[in-house]
């Protein structure tokens, strides 16, 4: 099978350094030889993570590769975006597994933690010797986080957790589980380590998307923790927002991964693909789709693109985080949607990968922000008036 | 130690080629390049024997500025420096323009060991590493399979046809050049590209190493008259569908021609 080549209609490889395009290039060679031949039977047999290639993603330096010192590779963030593109071209339970790694975990303890708390985890999560997951969603919360009932109370010094946390990547997997919780100083991060007692990480069973993806939930029951496992520098909403903030950056360019894997397999198929005497490239409908498919993953390249250069330029906002959050997977999902349309009967078999990105940008699409939420905060952005 | 490790950036293996406008080779523009899959396992042997021990990795490589890239590459893998030989005056170069420039390298550097690829994707002739191992006065070895080193020497085994293999002890220094499937290559890390950044790269020109008459079209012996694309013959059947599908339509084929 040839390599995946990926779109740049508008030549903007030509606007990439050497390093970031030998990120991008380096990683696009890892996930065809590594990932690729093994994520189908992950998700055929029991929904898992490849867990084995943990160590080689941690060498290859993809883990907090935007973060500076502790071990990290200390990336761009157009470099680090391409590397995400590259991910979700494999797959968004292998993007997902990066994010939640560095934008949620290794983020927070890097800008909110103790010393203590950055030597003790960040090189380990770095090296993948320690995993991470990132809970702030609740059964009853999702898109309205800030009502959490999950609280944590002052005890001796220290401080007790109750509440429950659902939807949560790498949850049962992780060493350490980034929480956040009310306390009587509003919304603060604490580091709890796995094994606590009284905390509790089943996993979340009968998933039909993001299935090479571990979920799970996290139940607290007056779980102790020491007084240094607060995060002291998050305070309020602000720190696990500016997480999200991280990982919607990545996820814009990883569903453009999505989009491109889908968009290269159906081009391929509807050229080889015989209907009706002429191969199915050759219909006006199909070539109507595909020219959808390539200006839409085109026009969502540029908006990566600027925001990238915006963000390593520290004018970032997060509404353009937003922005392409919004757009890139609603994009991506329908260039999956078309594609799987185009395969036909195909399609819906797992020889071809158009409905495994299909089902898992479902997820994409819902979690990090959903599409709705983002569009309200374009909308507050543009009106200065916040809709009900 | 210091090795010595040749590469050249040939076009990416799925690059779609178009022949050139006077039909001498092919156009550059717009496709993407990689390095030679045979210098990978060159220089992935080089990165072996630095791990071992002490040693310094040289890569070095001849061509216009999208050569960096292939040098950059190499040094995020973890070689130490590079040399790049960009100079539109090689342009053109026969294997022998090519082999003496890299053998001015060599003499500058003075390696205890060259590697290179046995051959490259595009040439495929496999004429420049014997000709670097003459002009510098080393022996060679080509078609590499594995290695190993003691004082002064280095026991290769080489590939032969009908998969013989031939053991030969060959005094350092030497130049090898060596078969794809040596060794299982490493992948940049991105630290190493991040480190890549700083470590040294000097740019020559021909006339810097002395072998400007050499190289160019100019300076070759060799000219290439024509290159095309072999017609496309009649016959052929593409078949389509699932796995399955293509692997019953096959079979039925292989029946009906009476094969099994």
């Amino acid at each position: 099978m040839a390599d995946f080549a990926g779109i740049d209609f508008l030549l903007l490889d030509e606007d990439y350094s050497d390093e970031e395009l030998i990120s991008r290039d380096t990683v696009r060679s890892w996930v065809s030889d590594r990932f690729l031949p093994v994520i189908q039977e992950h998700i055929r047999k029991d929904g898992s993570f490849p867990m084995e290639l943990v160590p080689e993603i941690a060498e290859l330096g993809l883990f907090g590769a935007n973060l500076h010192g502790y071990g990290c590779a200390g990336m761009n963030n157009v470099a680090y975006g391409l590397v995400m593109q590259e991910l979700e071209r494999g797959d968004s339970g292998l993007r997902s597994f990066a994010s939640v790694q560095g934008s949620l975990c290794m983020y927070p303890i890097h800008a909110f933690g103790s010393e203590e708390q950055k030597q003790e985890w960040l090189p380990k999560m770095a090296a993948g010797q320690a995993i991470g997951c990132f809970g702030l969603t609740e059964p009853d919360f999702g898109s309205y986080a800030q009502g959490m009932r999950t609280k944590a109370e002052r005890k001796n010094g220290g401080w007790v957790l109750n509440g429950t946390k659902r939807w949560i990547t790498n949850g049962s997997l992780a060493h350490v589980a980034i929480v956040w919780a009310q306390t009587e100083d509003g919304v603060r991060g604490f580091l709890v380590p796995r094994g606590a007692a009284g905390f509790e990480a089943p996993d979340i069973k009968g998933k039909f998307s993001l299935r090479g993806s571990v979920t799970s939930e996290l139940y607290f029951k007056d779980v102790e923790l020491p007084g240094g496992a607060m995060l002291p520098d998050a305070k309020g909403m602000k720190g696990p927002l500016s997480c999200l903030t991280q990982a919607r950056y990545g996820i814009a360019w990883g569903a453009l991964g999505a989009a491109m894997a889908c968009f290269e397999e159906v081009v391929e198929y509807s050229k080889q693909r015989i209907v009706q005497g002429g191969p199915l490239a050759a219909k006006q409908l199909t070539q109507a789709k595909l020219a959808d498919m390539f200006t839409e993953i085109t026009k969502g390249q540029l908006l990566a693109l600027r925001v990238a250069r915006l963000k390593d330029e520290g004018k970032l906002h997060h509404t353009m985080v937003s922005m392409i959050k919004r757009n890139n997977v609603d994009i991506a999902l329908t260039v999956a949607r078309n594609s799987r349309d185009l395969l036909g009967a195909n399609g819906i078999v797992d020889d071809y990968q158009a409905m495994r990105h299909m089902v898992n940008l479902e997820t994409v699409r819902t979690y990090e922000g959903t599409h709705d939420i983002h569009t309200l905060i374009l909308g507050e952005h543009i009106t200065g008036m916040r809709a009900l | 130690m210091k090795i010595l490790v040749c590469l050249k950036q040939v076009p990416h293996q799925d690059a779609r080629l178009d022949v050139n406008g006077d039909g001498t080779w092919i156009k550059e523009d717009g496709i993407k390049f990689e390095i030679n899959s045979y210098d990978t396992y060159a220089l992935e042997e080089a990165l072996r024997i630095k791990d071992a021990g002490e040693a310094e990795v040289v890569v070095a490589s001849i061509g216009p500025d999208r050569v960096t890239q292939a040098l950059r590459t190499a040094l995020g893998m973890g070689a130490d420096r590079a040399v790049h030989v960009n100079d539109a005056a090689c342009q053109g170069s026969d294997a022998l323009g090519i082999a003496k420039t890299l053998a001015a390298i060599a003499k500058e550097e003075s390696p205890d060991l060259i590697l290179m690829g046995l051959m490259s994707d595009d040439g495929n002739a496999s004429a420049v590493p014997p000709m670097v191992a003459e002009l510098v006065g080393m022996p060679s070895a080509t078609a590499v399979v594995a290695t190993e080193r003691s004082e002064g020497n280095i026991r290769v085994e080489r590939e032969l046809e009908g998969g013989a293999v031939e053991v030969v002890d060959v005094p350092t220094p030497c130049l090898l050049a060596v078969q794809s499937g040596l060794n299982q290559v490493r992948y940049a890390s991105l630290k190493g590209i991040m480190a890549a950044k700083k470590k040294p790269l000097d740019v020559k020109t021909a006339a810097d190493l002395g072998v400007a008459d050499a190289v160019g079209t100019a300076g070759a012996k060799v000219k290439i008259e024509k290159i095309y694309q072999p017609l496309r013959g009649e016959g052929a059947e593409i078949l389509s569908g699932s796995t399955d599908e293509i692997v019953s339509s096959l079979m039925n084929k292989i029946k009906e021609l009476g094969l099994l």
